[in-house]
């Protein structure tokens, strides 16, 4: 320490003889520390902060995050509010004659089905994988139909969920429960397989009989499914469950029955209905 | 001020530092603390609201073990892009019976507090066998093994007990069933378990989901993970809930 210190005394501190001046802190530091009081007491008192009996001073600016967040999301459904409303009472069918809403729908529907069904029909609608029985729904081969009208029933009201009276439901057996032999299902599975031209082990003659006998009441006479009742085309190139022996001898076993939620618990009309636009421009649209 | 000039007795004992020192952290700690016991507003009663019944614990105990909060935020935060992707925002009501609650931002998987109900039984069973399947771009570990392993639950009414201990407000009768509860709610068709009580489970638990979860006739682990992921937030009905952000702060 230089000798000039000396006459700021010391703070009468002594250790082992160290002595420890009583230098004065810099102003701008003092100053500061100030100006932290005062913005603290002003804190305080604009913002929810002392707890008292019942609750904590509530703040005069009346700030809360439960306000703040309803406000903000006020604030987007404000910009949208009147193409909104104009989409909630239109008719599905009507969506793709008006740009205007079919715009705001089809760009709606696509953040609606990124956020709730891209987990199944995958980010891309292509349904991530043939064969792990979640529907792709680019291409044109459609479960319960491919109007705008059945996917907006669909997105609803969903499929086998059990929440919903109006779901759309129909149960493939499970054919491998007592109700056919082994032999029998290794035929229908090569029956089913021959129709797209697949070769199989079994015998296609004696599966067209069994196929005759149990599975076109819901499938129908040549296969190419009901939409009424969700069942399969079976002719066409594309298994929800896997085209491979193993794949279809599984389904014709247990009966595949693919479930989706009721939507119409989620999400509002809109919503729905622009998720189904959405849905039905993607190309395979009927 | 004489007082002060007495500081030089504390710096110069050790113990009688500590124990001061320990002093003022108290204050601090009763003022930041203590109101949270008895401000009316922390925890806002909701109705709807109830103790895990016994497979939804166990699911949960399981959800702990393997990990998932590491990966897996339960709280909505009162935000826009939060409300608007995973649903309403959290409340502190809804993990008022969760010992410990599995709060959290870090999030490498989305948040789960309101993921019951959002996608079907056979989903969950897909995405935890090979989380790839359905979500290419997943990063999360396959949990295929909870299905090979079966679940007897003979030590579930003993975790329903050290849960009242911490102040669950298990009854009694809730206790003595809970082995009963257990199987009856993974097997309403008493497939496996013959004195199967479904309706029971449901009178004890309202809004508990009965079914055979993960489509195996054993209760598997595999069965109470599902079991707890589907009820995650569904308890409370939003519709009837009344927002008043004047009754209580932040």
């Amino acid at each position: 320490m230089s000798d000039k210190k000396h006459d700021v005394g010391t703070t009468g501190h002594e250790w082992d003889g160290i002595k420890e001046f009583n230098n004065p802190l810099p102003r701008w530091w003092v100053w500061t520390f100030y100006a932290t009081i005062v913005w603290g007491i002003g804190y305080t008192i604009a913002y929810p902060a002392w707890p008292l009996i019942n609750g904590a001073t509530p703040g005069v600016l009346g700030y809360s995050t439960r306000t703040e967040v309803a406000t903000e999301i006020d604030r987007f459904a404000e910009m949208n509010a009147e193409v909104k409303a104009e989409l909630a009472a239109m008719d599905v069918t009507e969506i793709a004659g008006n740009e205007a809403v079919q715009n705001y729908a089809i760009q709606s529907g696509r953040a609606t089905f990124a956020t709730y069904c891209s987990q199944c029909h995958g980010r891309g609608a292509d349904g991530v994988a043939e064969g792990n029985g979640y529907p792709n729904l680019l291409d044109d081969d459609w479960l319960w139909g491919g109007d705008i009208e059945a996917i907006t029933y669909t997105v609803t009201h969903g499929i086998r969920n059990g929440t919903d009276d109006d779901a759309r439901f129909s149960e493939m057996p499970a054919f491998g429960d007592d109700y056919l032999s082994d032999e029998e299902i290794t035929n229908v599975v090569a029956y089913v397989r021959s129709l797209s031209g697949l070769e199989s082990r079994g015998d296609v003659e004696a599966g067209s009989v069994v196929f005759a006998d149990n599975c076109t009441a819901c499938h129908g006479e040549n296969a190419q499914g009901d939409r009424e009742q969700g069942a399969p085309n079976l002719t066409d190139a594309i298994w929800l469950y896997g085209g491979d022996e193993a794949s279809v001898e599984h389904s014709v076993r247990v009966g595949p029955k693919g479930a989706m939620p009721n939507w119409n618990a989620r999400l509002d009309e809109a919503q729905i209905k622009a998720v189904a636009a959405y849905v039905h421009q993607l190309g395979g649209g009927e | 001020m004489a007082i002060l000039d007495k500081h030089a007795v504390l710096e110069k004992n050790a113990t009688l530092l500590l124990v001061f020192s320990l002093l003022v952290v108290t204050v601090g700690g009763i003022v930041e603390i203590a109101p949270l016991f008895y401000l009316e507003n922390t925890i806002e009663d909701v109705e709807g609201v109830r103790p895990y019944s016994p497979l939804e614990m166990e699911g949960r105990n399981i959800y702990i073990r393997e990990g998932c909060y590491v990966c897996h935020s339960q709280m909505i935060r009162p935000m826009r892009d939060e409300v608007e992707r995973y649903g309403h925002y959290s409340l502190a009501a809804e993990s008022q019976y969760d010992h410990p609650f599995q709060w959290g931002s870090k999030r490498t998987g989305p948040d789960l507090a309101r993921v019951g109900g959002r996608y079907s039984d056979e989903w969950h069973v897909d995405h935890l066998v090979n989380p790839q399947s359905v979500v290419p771009e997943s990063v999360m570990p396959k949990y295929g093994y909870l299905l090979d392993r079966p679940l007897d639950g003979r030590y579930i009414g003993d975790v329903l007990r050290t849960n009242r201990t911490v102040g669950v407000p298990y009854t009694d009768e809730q206790i003595e069933l809970a082995v009963a509860d257990f199987k009856s709610q993974a097997d309403p068709d008493a497939m496996v378990f013959e004195d199967s009580d479904p309706d029971g489970v449901v009178e004890r638990y309202p809004g508990a989901q009965v079914r055979n979860f993960d489509g195996q006739p054993q209760v598997t682990e595999m069965d109470a993970l599902i079991a707890y992921m589907q009820m995650l937030g569904t308890l409370v009905d939003f519709s009837e809930f009344e927002q008043t952000p004047g009754d209580w702060i932040r």
